[in-house]
């Protein structure tokens, strides 16, 4: 492996030429493949020689990002040193004599690169702008850009770890190498803000790899500042890249952090002033800024002294190759996805008629069968695999909770201790990223509202750290996602007053406990006595419930005073597929969102009864309910005149439910949901249409719209005199 | 030849290749260049509450497009389409820059024509009914007239295929 490597370096230095960048990253690349192969059992010779082309290549990628004459003879000279040392092995016989020059240009290049910064910081006064060449850099700051986004990601997930456990080596070594590569790729961009920022980071983490610092509270918050700064910048380079304001200068203010790192990386605290949670704002005033000079010096002085020192002892741990285990990740356009699943589904259409054909059906042949058999079975596979490339693990959407949840901790002054569990479900992406905004919603209520402040937990008898508990889980062709807490729960009392003062509900109806906490979810109703810093701010839980049911989905709450609450949301595990319940209405079909079906029965005689002559309602278990006729709402013939020969679907959305009249249920099925398009884009009777199993177009019902619309039957009238006779 | 510009009641015949076709005794032309496909007449399902001339939606290999029925549009007498029905599928470039696919039922399509300036003219006013607007101009050709369509007007006008306007919710709640 490692003579593969080397032989790569040596094929990539044939390219390189002197003033020129070519080669640079590859080499840098395969240098760290080296590096990460190296860590454990190695000779002093092979880990100085790394140490020694780490060196040259930081000057060149902290300078100005192309090779001198000196340094291609060093890394020509390194090639073969290297070449042999394999040769002879960890017994380190018949090695080569270590080049005299080396460790002299090491100290020298160390003191040279304090040089190249300066000079290239000197210019600007402002130290933290950017500019982008993206006229010759395009390609490269893309790569740049996804790649960043990858790093940032895997940097707060490290961070995450290192807080529950500061000597994972694995992770500190991760975040390590996050930055080091940040720095690699914002130098060889000439992107000289983000470079320094990345690289202070990286001498922290590097004295705490070995082991010279500590991780405390402080540094886990100086990662996370500066990783938030770097996201800062990576955002306006994605927004550049794509076209916002092109080549304006990005000023991200960077040098609180460095100083920041700088005096964690000298052993002095933190000072405790800066919050985690503070976001770095726009301009940083330039008075604290510290002249560029001692920005920049002292740490790559540091960096010299480490490299010209004997390598230390290397720490035996072993660093994750990137990703998940088990294979390597392709980036694909979602359009391609997509139209790879439409077709698929496309193809379950064509094999299926293909198959019900009364022609093919009349041949009578074994082998013929088996071959349909077959081609029904791959066909189906390839629909399963299709959907499946859509569906990713929810760890990214939970895992940005936690962040969410230490942050909101720390400035409320709570201890909340936040567990995860079943990250590891799928879902379809799109409902992944449309999850963010009403998980972020209910988490800043059970932390704000529901967790007690440690006095008032030990006060009751609890523990004073509080708990908070998400979890996802498959079932009922679903997904399930639960938040709870041990806090102190909705208190019914409080909320049915609330309720009744809003003018929510009548003072006079009664309801069990159930029945009022849900009461929550009515637009209007915030139990918020004090409207907190990031709750409380007039948007409640009717938000959370509406953006669930855009999801096709829907949200439960249980809670138990003093005792905690939580919040059941079962949604679907995509928006492109909907379990649908086939109707027929007359001789049309049209499919109902399994999810907002009640129940269906047939009425027997004395279930319905009219008001007034006209509204009909179905008693349901004690509660009327009423009747929207689904064949004359539509101004379509039905053929049921009779409700006893009718079926009623009940369905709901809110707090409100119908029951619809329907001549027949024609079963349950899977269907792609297919936009209308822009043609009928004003109407809200339909919620979509789906390719049947025949082939021909089925329309699904949007629920919302029918058991909002008024039932009487002069409204119903109207509506049929206006409709069309086809 | 260019796609007529929108929002233009003037816009003209321009020379170039029509696509013709009959609804009855009439002939009518919509330009090739807004022609996506010709598709034989298949089962297609009605939209409720649609005005009548939206026959309702078919399935174009996996897309679903509304089909119109040109003879109600142009508020014909209705007939019963026979074998040589076809649904023209037409292409619109909307504004905002997508395109959409809207099918039409026809009684037969007839050919695709080359016309020359000299063979146009702007549609003649007849002082309100027959309504002119979604006609580009007239064709005349070996001494029979053929109506260009404005295929913008024609599939795209706003407002025609919407439902009655929205009914007010009542507030519901099973709770009060």
């Amino acid at each position: 492996m490692a003579a593969k490597l080397l032989a790569h370096i040596g094929e990539e230095l044939a390219f390189v030429v002197p003033e020129q960048d070519a080669g640079l990253l590859p080499i840098n690349s395969f240098v760290m493949d080296l590096e990460e192969l190296a860590e454990g059992n190695v000779s002093n010779a092979w880990a100085g020689g790394l140490k020694a082309a780490r060196g040259w290549l930081d000057e060149v990628l902290d300078g100005k990002g192309k090779f001198t004459a000196e340094n291609i003879r060093h890394f020509n000279e390194w090639h073969a040193y290297m070449s042999s040392a394999l040769e002879a092995g960890p017994s380190g016989e018949g090695m080569p004599a270590w080049p005299a020059t080396w460790d002299n240009n090491t100290a020298a290049a160390g003191t040279s690169t304090a040089s190249p910064p300066e000079a290239s910081a000197a210019p600007a006064a402002d130290e933290s702008a950017i500019r982008l060449n993206l006229a010759e850099d395009l390609e490269l700051l893309r790569e740049f850009h996804s790649e960043s986004v990858e790093l940032l990601q895997s940097v707060e997930q490290g961070v995450l770890v290192l807080e529950a456990n500061p000597d994972d080596a694995t992770t500190i070594n991760s975040i390590f190498r996050a930055f080091h590569t940040f720095k690699g790729g914002a130098g060889f961009l000439h992107l000289n803000a983000l470079r320094d920022l990345a690289h202070e980071l990286e001498t922290v983490l590097d004295l705490v790899r070995r082991s010279e610092l500590h991780i405390d509270s402080g540094i886990i918050n100086l990662i996370l500042a500066g990783g938030d700064a770097l996201e800062q910048f990576t955002r306006a380079i994605g927004a550049q890249l794509q076209g916002i304001d092109p080549g304006s200068p990005i000023v991200v203010p960077t040098s609180d952090i460095i100083r920041r790192a700088k005096a964690a990386a000298r052993g002095e605290a933190e000072p405790p002033a800066v919050a985690p949670q503070e976001r770095l704002g726009t301009d940083a005033p330039a008075s604290q800024m510290p002249p560029p000079e001692q920005a920049l010096t002292a740490p790559v002085l540091q960096t010299a002294a480490a490299s010209a020192a004997p390598p230390p002892p290397v720490p035996p741990v072993r660093e994750p190759v990137g990703g998940d285990p088990g294979g390597g990740f392709v980036k694909i356009d979602t359009a391609k996805l997509d139209s790879l699943v439409d077709l698929v589904g496309e193809l379950v259409v064509a094999q299926s008629m293909v198959v019900e054909n009364s022609e093919v059906q009349a041949i009578q042949s074994s082998q013929f069968v088996r071959q349909l058999r077959q081609l029904r079975r791959i066909t189906s596979d390839l629909q399963s695999t299709a959907m499946s490339m859509r569906m990713v693990p929810v760890r990214g959407a939970f895992q940005k909770m936690t962040r969410l949840v230490r942050d909101l901790a720390t400035s409320g002054g709570k201890q909340i201790q936040f567990l995860l569990e079943g990250e590891e479900t799928e879902l379809d992406r799109n409902m992944v990223e449309k999850l963010g905004d009403p998980l972020v919603h209910m988490i800043r209520n059970s932390v704000d509202h529901g967790i007690e402040s440690q006095d008032e937990r030990m006060a009751r008898g609890k523990p004073a750290q509080g708990t908070i508990r998400l979890s996802a889980a498959h079932q009922r062709g679903g997904i399930v996602i639960r938040l709870s807490d041990d806090g102190k729960g909705l208190d019914p009392a409080r909320i049915r007053a609330k309720a009744i003062e809003r003018g929510l509900i009548r003072g006079d109806v009664e309801m069990d406990a159930s029945e009022i906490v849900s009461l929550i979810f009515l637009p209007g109703f915030s139990t918020a006595d004090a409207v907190t810093d990031l709750s409380g701010r007039g948007v409640g839980m009717d938000v959370v419930r509406s953006n669930i049911e855009g999801l096709s989905g829907k949200i439960e709450v249980q809670s138990v005073l003093g005792e905690g609450t939580t919040f059941t949301l079962l949604l679907p595990l995509t928006l492109a597929i909907i379990d649908g319940m086939l109707v027929g209405v007359g001789d049309d079909r049209y499919i109902i969102p399994t999810l907002s079906i009640r129940e269906s029965f047939r009425p027997q005689p004395g279930m319905v009864s009219t008001i007034q002559g006209r509204g009909e309602v179905v008693s349901v278990r004690g509660r009327q309910t009423p009747l929207l006729r689904l064949g004359r709402y539509l101004g379509r013939p039905a053929r049921a005149t009779n409700l006893e020969d009718a079926i009623i679907v009940v369905v709901e959305s809110g707090d409100a439910a119908r029951g619809l009249v329907v001549d027949e249920l024609l079963g349950k099925q899977e269907v792609v949901i297919k936009s209308l398009g822009q043609t009928f884009r004003h109407q809200n009777l339909l919620a979509g249409s789906a390719v049947l199993g025949d082939g021909s177009v089925g329309l699904i019902l949007d629920v919302d719209t029918l058991v909002k619309t008024p039932t009487h039957s002069n409204a119903i009238a109207a509506v049929t005199a206006a409709a069309p006779h086809l | 030849m260019t796609t007529p510009p929108l929002n233009s009641n003037a816009a003209q015949a321009q020379a170039g290749r029509y696509l013709t076709f009959s609804l009855g005794l009439e002939t009518y032309g919509l330009p090739v260049l807004n022609v996506r496909e010709i598709i034989r007449l298949c089962p297609i399902t009605p939209v409720p509450r649609m005005p009548d001339f939206i026959k309702g939606v078919i399935n174009l290999r996996g897309t679903v497009i509304p089909v119109l029925d040109l003879r109600a549009k142009f508020q014909m007498a209705e007939a019963v389409f026979s074998e040589r029905a076809c649904i023209i599928v037409v292409q619109l470039r909307s504004p905002s820059g997508g395109s959409t696919l809207i099918g039409a039922i026809v009684d037969t399509v007839e050919e695709v024509v080359q016309f020359n300036e000299s063979q146009l003219e702007p549609a003649p006013d007849f002082g309100g009914s027959p309504e002119t607007q979604f006609i580009l101009g007239l064709a005349t050709v070996s001494g029979s007239v053929k109506t260009l369509l404005d295929p913008e007007k024609v599939f795209l006008a706003e407002g025609l295929l919407t439902l009655s306007p929205a009914q007010v919710p009542e507030p519901q709640t099973t709770h009060s």
